[in-house]
């Protein structure tokens, strides 16, 4: 087996690399760019090589830089994650020259995949079905319109070396199809050094459902079943799960056998993933063949027990597989949820920072990884498996430069419908503080009864939620128990409070048992009869809720039992009261005292300051370009200004006609959250 | 006798209404509560006790004979908060609009002699449209006497007056010499003059909003500490104050129970410090990292940002932190900021109340407004208040200590207790590019030679082991261990005893 290895990566993936080759005894090294000096994955490496500045463009994808790296650090083989030069067959030549073995597939099965228009010819010659397109590169933006009206509206505008929803754009219009083409060729220049453009019709109503394929050099090739990862926003994905709640088995072997003839016919050695685009009626088109590691591969592990990883590293060292199509079995569900620096109120708009507070859910081993023994961390057992791929910690920093994922949280449990509830207990575990994320959103979905169903498709984020993300409303049943949980919490508070020094010796306070919760514009009634091992909260109607808990003032989390289930609330301080967190709702709740609540009902309600006539900064980032002027007339939906963050070319829009009155803001300006940009008449 | 009981409640009903149930309504309608609403919740249920309900004026003048209800305008007496004791006055605006007459004062000044002499905080919850015309001077001397029970009580027993209608006139200056000055949003001003005076003298067109409100006085006058939403939550909040504070000058601060392990480990501080030193980071997160529950108290949060000053405790016990804010002006001192942060240090020495000081401090902001301005005197009210404090002084620098900020920021030699420095700690003169520019002047065109002399600065004076070889540094710690220490610090600290020269008083530059 190889010695050393070195991982041409960061984040998240570096640090799950680094992982399975520990566990195989192999050496590893880490590179790492100036912005990545104090990140996870360099101090998990037994080695660490500096290659360049932050920008992934003078590092990371950089082949002479990494070689260099190989060379310093004596490494035998190189593994490159995903995204940056994972699907570049020049690195893969560059290696294989220098003799060092990729671990990954051979340089013709990248060439041939890893150009989408290759690959969809490729496809078609094999049988494969495919989505009608357009199979050349398109050179400007009037041709992109030519061709749009060709294929037919929608098209699918997308770079050729893309993937991870960069340099990809959907066109409804012939407007559209000039912008998309434009900002693609930007994104795709940017994130791959390759801006070649290619359109094909965009398949509505479709789920993505990908299949894991795993082949060695000897010919021997296997799949292990599908994931489900239809719920994407603008083409990222968020949430994927194994096995698909959509396919059934004779689809899945169908899918599967195509999928490993189609990386057979191009002599395919190692992890890649065929996705495909699966209508409703089961019939499903070849989309792409990753020719690399998957973002979302931890919920087939978790399934199949297979640590894809380390098959990837033994088929790059020439071993064989040591199973067959046979030996696959698909065990219980495991789902997965993207957790992104994405702020889902502001329009999902990336949030860079510092990371002040970052605490994980326990890890917890089960299912098939755990039976074939190849758990990566050392987690307790139990009927539900909690794994949480990350590559930042507390007190780290979410730069401006890559992609901005935090973590991959999956849950796995014998049924779907258990790994959904873990799934949602996990969330509420999880603390991330210092930036915008979206874990109230996946919270959300968790809940959202399209996905209980199992009845997605890739359009579900952008139908469910048209306005964009605007919080959760809880039901009655919850807000009830968080009601229960937060007058038992407030009494032990105020309690405390009372403990204070130099009070009236025989004159102390007496902390009542009447409450009145007031939490989501609904107001609660309560009395709070505490005892030794908990409390019970009665409401008006005369139920009662049974709360335990050992949250004492301070803690930010609370694990509490009500009525006998696990509740996790987050808790944090609002003026006068909690700030709660839970199931992706953000509540205020205040327990007040009858005659406080009575006197607080008093009070007016302040409207907020009316912002509809300015245009804010809605993330951190730099001003690409102003495209209007002081006195110009805008239409609604018109471009008045580009913010790059993190990337990607976030374009602001007009709201509504006005006039533009101020504009405080030039291309080049570094502007903060909530700046005001522009006014409006 | 049964009659007579009946007769004593009955009086208390009719004075319990003041100014009537329309007047009353009229009050809740501007968004406002009652004097005795707003009793109810700054003190513990049932624990208020009244004095003088039954007082009246005795003006005879314009009819004023007529209307002499009970009570006069103001509600008085005493009660506690968290089982502490406390006086309060609540003016009612239900009376006559609250206007101060002889009587009214006198009520005042009753309740903060008691206060005085039976050491316990007096709060005042200010409702007022001012003087009573109809008493005329009688009135004027009423304020006088107010005011200099004021001066009395400060330094002796904490003052906090919280801001809940209007105050303006000559009422502001019994609110302007107490500790702590608190407004509601919307429903409040405070002004010596009003809108229509400033038209008819200066031309100028203001509201009351914009004159005095609450986001004027917090944010660009600094006359008040704070501005909350509406009376419910500022006198939530003013209870909350109350537990951080002494009773009065002679008892240690309070502490309560505490559910924080005195020696947690935050290892993301050693994060904290940007790779970059220019680049800024939160010294709030540092603020609540180390304080017991994340609970911190923060005094003027809107007002001269670049230094952060408020409450927080360890080990249950109270703390007053300042700290350099490099989010903003980089953390700079300046006319500002030293003035917020001096007024805070001798707030905590006047109470006996710790100091721990955060430091990262590029020195003091250059510029003519600043010179003008005067910041000679006002950064020396800094220093004087850190020099002449007596209580236990925390010192904890995290990165830049330059120059005369350096010794302004609770040093070693304004007798610091325990001075401490992080690794990433730079305690020099300058930034070394300023210095090498002044060292090797001869050098200046060579751009090469500047940056040899830069990196041999740096590497001789960027870092905390000079002050520390010379022992104004006590020792150098891990940011990831500073509640640990700072903890134990204190600890240490509790028999601190240490006295001034005699003196009937300084002369800090004002």
């Amino acid at each position: 087996m190889f010695k050393k290895i070195l991982i041409a990566n960061r984040g998240e993936i570096a640090c799950r690399v680094i992982k399975t080759a520990r566990k195989m005894g192999i050496q590893t090294v880490a590179v790492y760019s100036d912005a990545d000096k104090n990140a996870l994955h360099v101090s998990m490496a037994d080695e660490a090589y500096h290659i360049g500045p932050p920008p992934a463009n003078q590092s990371y994808i950089v082949i002479d830089k990494i070689m260099e790296a190989i060379k310093a650090t004596g490494a035998e083989a190189v593994h490159p994650g995903y995204g940056f030069l994972s699907e570049n067959s020049k690195f893969a030549e560059a290696l294989s020259a220098a003799g060092v073995a990729f671990i990954g597939p051979p340089v013709g099965a990248i060439e041939a995949m890893g150009d989408k228009i290759t690959s969809k010819k490729l496809a078609q010659e094999a049988n494969v079905s495919t989505v009608p397109g357009f199979m050349g590169l398109i050179d400007d933006a009037e041709h992109a319109v030519k061709i749009s009206n060709e294929v037919g509206y929608p098209v699918m505008i997308k770079a050729s070396a893309g993937g991870g929803g960069k340099g990809m754009r959907i066109a409804w219009n012939d407007d559209e199809a000039r912008e998309g083409f434009q900002s693609s060729k930007n994104e795709a220049a940017n994130s791959f050094g390759d801006d070649r453009i290619f359109i094909e019709k965009f398949v509505t109503q479709p789920r993505h459902i990908e299949i894991q394929v795993l082949c060695d050099s000897h010919g021997n090739g296997i799949y292990l079943g599908e994931r489900e990862c239809s719920i994407q926003r603008r083409n990222q994905k968020v949430v994927e799960e194994a096995p698909s709640p959509f396919l059934d088995e004779a689809t899945r072997k169908a899918m599967g056998e195509q999928a490993v003839a189609l990386a057979q016919a191009v002599d395919y050695a190692s992890a890649g993933t065929v996705e495909f685009i699966v209508d409703g009626a089961r019939n499903f088109y070849f989309l792409e063949m990753n020719t690399r590691l998957q973002v979302e591969h931890p919920v087939t592990e978790l399934i199949t027990g297979v640590d894809l990883v380390e098959q990837m590293i033994r088929v790059a060292y020439g071993e064989k597989l040591t199973m067959t199509q046979d030996d696959v079995k698909l065990t219980g569900w495991a789902i997965e949820n993207r957790l992104y620096a994405e702020d889902p109120y502001r329009g999902f708009l990336p949030s860079i920072g510092r990371l002040s507070r970052y605490r994980p859910p326990a890890e917890q081993a089960s299912g098939p990884l755990l039976e074939n023994d190849k758990w990566q961390g050392d987690a307790p057992a139990g009927t539900v498996a909690v794994r949480n791929d990350t590559g930042v910690f507390e007190g780290g920093e979410i730069s401006m430069y890559y992609d901005p994922m935090i973590a991959k949280l999956c849950t796995w449990a014998p049924t779907r419908e258990a790994a959904i509830e873990a799934m949602r207990n996990a969330l509420d575990g999880f603390e991330v503080e210092g930036i915008g994320h979206n874990l109230p959103f996946l919270s959300a979905v968790m809940d959202h009864p399209i996905f209980i169903k199992g009845e997605m498709t890739t359009a579900f984020i952008e139908e469910e939620y048209p306005e964009g993300f605007e919080g959760v409303e809880l039901p009655d049943e919850a807000l009830r128990k968080i009601a229960a949980s937060c007058a038992a919490m407030h009494r032990v508070a105020e309690i405390r409070r009372t403990r204070v020094s130099g009070r009236m010796d025989n004159h102390e306070r007496h902390v009542g048992e009447n409450w009145v919760v007031s939490v989501q514009g609904q107001s609660y009634p309560v009395t709070v009869a505490a005892d030794h091992d908990g409390s019970t909260v009665t409401f008006e109607d005369g139920t009662a809720l049974r709360v335990a808990s050992t949250w004492t003032p301070g803690d930010q989390l609370a694990t509490i039992t009500v009525d006998g289930e696990g509740l996790v609330l987050k808790v944090g301080k609002v003026s006068g009261g909690f700030r709660i967190r839970s199931r992706g709702a953000d509540l205020k709740v205040h327990v007040r005292s009858p005659r406080q609540a009575e006197l607080a009902a008093l009070m007016p309600e302040k409207v907020a300051p009316d912002t509809s006539k300015l245009l804010l900064c809605p993330m951190p980032g730099l001003v690409v370009k102003v495209d209007v002027e002081v006195g110009d007339e805008v239409q609604e939906g018109q471009a008045l200004c580009t913010i790059e963050a993190m990337k990607m070319e976030n374009i602001l829009r007009a709201e509504k006609k006005s006039v533009v009155t101020k504009i405080n803001a030039v291309a080049g300006d570094s502007l903060a959250v909530d700046e005001v940009i522009m006014e409006f008449e | 006798m049964k009659d007579i009981l009946q007769e004593l409640q009955d009086r208390r009903d009719v004075a319990r209404l003041g100014g009537g149930q329309k007047r009353i309504d009229a009050q809740h309608s501007r968004g406002k509560l009652t004097a005795r609403e707003r009793i109810d919740l700054l003190l513990d249920e049932d624990s208020f006790e009244e004095f003088d309900m039954f007082v009246a004026h005795r003006c005879t003048d314009f009819g004023m004979e007529e209307q002499r209800p009970a009570g006069d305008g103001v509600v008085t007496g005493w009660g506690t908060i968290n089982g502490r004791l406390v006086y309060v006055f609540s003016q009612d605006f239900t009376v006559f609009g609250g206007s101060l007459s002889e009587t009214h004062a006198q009520k005042i000044c009753k309740i903060q002699d008691m206060a005085i002499q039976n050491g316990a905080p007096v709060i005042g919850l200010n409702d007022s449209g001012g003087a009573r015309i109809q008493e005329g001077v009688a009135s004027l001397a009423g304020y006088a006497e107010v005011f200099q029970r004021n001066i009395m009580a400060s330094g002796v027993v904490p003052q906090i007056s919280v801001i809940m209608g209007p105050c303006a006139g000559g009422a502001v200056y019994s609110p302007a010499m107490t500790d702590f000055i608190f407004m509601v949003k919307d429903s409040s001003y405070m002004f010596v003059t009003g809108p229509d005076v400033v038209k008819t003298v200066t031309n100028e067109q203001v509201t009351a909003e914009e004159l005095g409100g609450a986001s004027t006085h917090t944010k660009k006058s600094s006359v008040a500490d704070g501005a909350f939403e509406n009376d419910v939550e500022a006198l939530a909040e003013v209870r909350r104050l109350v537990d951080f504070l002494p009773l009065n000058n002679r008892e240690k601060p309070p502490v309560r129970p505490f559910f924080d392990e005195p020696g947690r480990v935050e290892q993301s501080l050693d994060t904290l410090i940007p790779e970059n030193a220019n680049a800024p980071y939160d010294m709030k997160e540092l603020i609540l990292k180390v304080a017991d529950e994340a609970d911190f108290y923060e005094i003027q949060e809107d007002f001269a940002k670049n230094i952060i000053t408020g409450f927080m405790r360890l080990e249950g016990q109270t703390v007053g932190v300042v700290a350099n804010q490099p989010m903003v002006l980089a953390g700079c001192l300046d006319i500002d900021s030293s003035r917020k942060a001096a007024r805070f240090v001798r707030f905590c020495d006047a109470f006996e109340i710790p100091i721990l000081t955060f430091v990262d401090v590029p020195g003091f902001l250059p510029g003519t407004s600043q010179e003008y301005g005067g910041v000679i005197k006002h950064g020396a009210k800094l220093l004087f208040a850190y020099g002449e404090a007596t209580v236990p002084k925390v010192t904890v620098i995290t990165r830049k200590a330059y120059g005369g900020a350096y010794d302004v920021m609770a040093s070693k030699h304004l007798r610091g207790d325990f001075n401490y420095a992080w690794p990433t700690a730079e305690i020099a003169v300058m930034g070394a590019k300023g210095a090498t520019e002044i060292i090797h002047r001869g050098d200046l065109g060579d751009a090469e030679k500047i940056a040899a002399h830069t990196k041999d600065y740096e590497d001789r004076f960027a870092n905390p082991f000079v002050a520390a070889e010379k022992g104004f540094i006590d020792e150098v710690i891990q940011p990831h261990s500073t509640r640990k220490r700072v903890s134990r610090a204190f600890a240490s600290l509790r028999g601190k005893k240490l006295e001034n020269p005699w003196k009937k008083h300084d002369n800090i530059p004002l």
